[in-house]
């Protein structure tokens, strides 16, 4: 029910002169009905997208590359032309009221989009006049979000000295700095080092907390299954999957466990009901179902004088479903 | 209604300060080179060939020339000044950062536009100052003067934003400048007087309309024209409300900029 808003008071973005939305029926932060777009050239990108996010939810958008991921947030963000269908942001929508919907979206793309021979500072205090802030406010912004995002020593510096990482947090800076209600970011740790992705983690879901309803795309599917309290998964320019993470985890029917073993195994004996694996002399994969007993599987390895250092996860779970989902495999 | 348009105002404000910064940054790619450029036209054609030339309309052909090559000034870096900027967004993507902005497309035509104004008036401006040590300039009607220049630099700019909005690669930039803005500024009056040319060639030259903003700028200045000022006006004041519709209407379709 997190998404069922009932009387929500809805200021939109920081502009005053769109009027207070008295919602007294469900507002969706941005709701997709039979969305369609087929390029130039021919190819389908998406064939009918239905897809509705809550207010205040992070909600992750998975898929391979060329599911149509990017085509949906460039529609939603006015970068791609929408062949049919209808996109609303916080109920206004993008086709008769695009001024109000914009206002209310702060965009992180995929690729790097900045002025390279623009100096740090000036990007953000730019994008903050773009969307009507007085200079002397954007200033105060720009110093807030570089400060957060650990760039304000850089302010000074051309862009296109900064490292990937930085450059990413710069393009979070940027989006943030007209305070959107919703921020949509298309695989904003991409290429980044694990410190610094965890960091973004964290800050992300600060300002979720906060009250910013967030969208994700990414291949990091570890980070969509932490981040996020809902996941879309998205193919051939359709949704085969959208639910809350942790049901959609539930799906998976089995799980694959790594063991590694104290001494090296010469002959592996038969675990019943087990489908095991020996992948070296200290190394086992079990497939567990749900329906099984993990604790059984201990059982038979103790019988067998089998001892377990440690066990984990063959890969991420929601990367497991995922792949189940995309292949095909349910 | 009024906060919407302060909004708006400050977006538009924003696009201009960034121009002219810009402008102001690489100073030494975008208002030496065109001043070096008419100096040696000074020298050259003013001052070596000119010397050779009977009086124009009873001016010496430097005085003649003078407004020609400012005016000349102004229409390339209005132009240049927008196609490169606008094109360089595009080519960086950072033109993305308007366009998800809530800014509307006229403030973001009018914003490009008086950027190239600004580079185009400060050239030419620039270039006035090097014609004093050439020729004696008293301007006749400084009213026309000041008013065609700035409604010419307005048309340039619009028609660079439109080179810009079709333009795939740099060669795109290039290719109206040299093949269609050079020879009709070149055949537009500002080194002679179409009343030097054959019949014909002078009825030809009607056709083409920077002739008339070269003469209202020489009329301003010098107070003789090849043409009516009148005709001048109306020529520049529809190509700049037939160029502002053709760019709000590619923006709004995302020609060039969005798929």
């Amino acid at each position: 029910m997190r998404d069922k808003y009932f009387g929500v008071l809805l200021l939109c973005s920081i502009r005053p002169q769109f009027p207070a939305v008295f919602a007294f029926s469900t507002m969706q932060a941005l709701s997709i009905r039979g969305l369609t777009k087929t390029y130039r050239n021919g190819v389908v990108a998406l064939k009918g997208i239905d897809f509705e996010v809550g207010v205040g939810e992070f909600t992750a958008l998975l898929g391979p590359n060329g599911a149509g991921k990017t085509t949906t947030i460039g529609i939603v963000t006015s970068l791609v032309n929408k062949t049919s269908g209808k996109v609303e942001v916080f109920g206004h929508d993008i086709d008769t009221q695009i001024e109000i919907a914009k206002s209310c979206i702060g965009l992180v793309p995929q690729e790097i989009n900045f002025n390279q021979f623009e100096k740090i500072f000036d990007i953000v205090v730019n994008q903050a006049g773009y969307y009507g802030i007085p200079r002397r406010l954007a200033k105060q912004r720009a110093e807030k979000y570089l400060k957060q995002l650990h760039l304000w020593e850089r302010r000074d510096d051309m862009s296109r000295t900064l490292s990937g990482g930085m450059k990413r947090r710069l393009m979070i800076a940027r989006a943030l700095v007209h305070e959107p209600k919703l921020l949509i970011l298309d695989e904003p740790t991409a290429g980044v080092d694990i410190e610094i992705r965890r960091s973004m983690w964290e800050f992300l879901r600060r300002i979720n907390q906060e009250g910013i309803t967030i969208i994700l795309t990414t291949h990091y599917l570890e980070e969509a299954e932490n981040l996020c309290r809902r996941v879309a998964i998205i193919d051939h320019g359709q949704i085969i999957e959208y639910g809350r993470t942790k049901d959609l985890l539930a799906k998976l029917h089995t799980e694959t466990f790594v063991l590694n073993l104290r001494q090296p195994l010469e002959n592996l004996p038969p675990l019943d009901g087990y489908a095991v694996t020996q992948v070296d002399d200290t190394t086992l994969e079990v497939e567990v179902s749900k329906q099984q007993n993990i604790n059984a599987l201990f059982e038979l390895l103790s019988k067998d004088k089998i001892q377990v250092l440690s066990m984990r996860n063959k890969v991420n779970r929601l990367e497991e479903l995922f792949v189940r989902l995309v292949e095909g495999k349910g | 209604m009024f906060t919407r348009f302060r909004e708006n105002y400050i977006g538009f404000e924003t696009i201009v300060i960034k121009e002219v910064v810009r402008v102001a940054r690489i100073w030494v790619q975008t208002l030496v080179p065109p001043v070096i450029q008419m100096t040696l036209y000074f020298l050259i054609f003013g001052g070596l060939i000119g010397s050779q030339v009977r009086r124009i309309d009873g001016y010496t052909y430097m005085a003649f020339l003078a407004p020609g090559l400012i005016m000349m000034s102004v229409i390339n870096n209005s132009y240049t000044n927008v196609v490169s900027s606008f094109f360089g967004a595009k080519f960086g993507r950072h033109i993305e950062e308007l366009l998800v902005s809530p800014l509307p497309n006229y403030m973001i035509i009018s914003g490009y536009v008086v950027g190239g104004v600004v580079r185009g008036l400060a050239v030419g401006s620039m270039v006035a100052i090097v014609a004093l040590f050439f020729t004696h300039l008293h301007i006749a009607h400084p009213l026309i003067t000041i008013s065609v220049a700035v409604l010419t630099a307005i048309l340039f700019a619009l028609g660079g934003l439109i080179n810009a909005i079709f333009a795939k690669k740099f060669d795109d930039v290039t290719i109206i400048p040299t093949f269609i803005l050079t020879p009709l500024t070149y055949l537009g009056g500002v080194f002679y007087s179409i009343q030097m040319l054959p019949m014909v060639f002078s009825e030809i030259s009607k056709v083409n309309p920077i002739l008339y903003m070269v003469n209202a700028f020489r009329y301003g200045i010098l107070g003789v024209s090849d043409i009516g000022i009148g005709y001048a006006y109306v020529i520049i004041l529809l190509f700049i409300v037939a160029l502002f519709c053709f760019s709000l209407i590619l923006l709004h379709k995302g020609v060039g900029l969005r798929t």
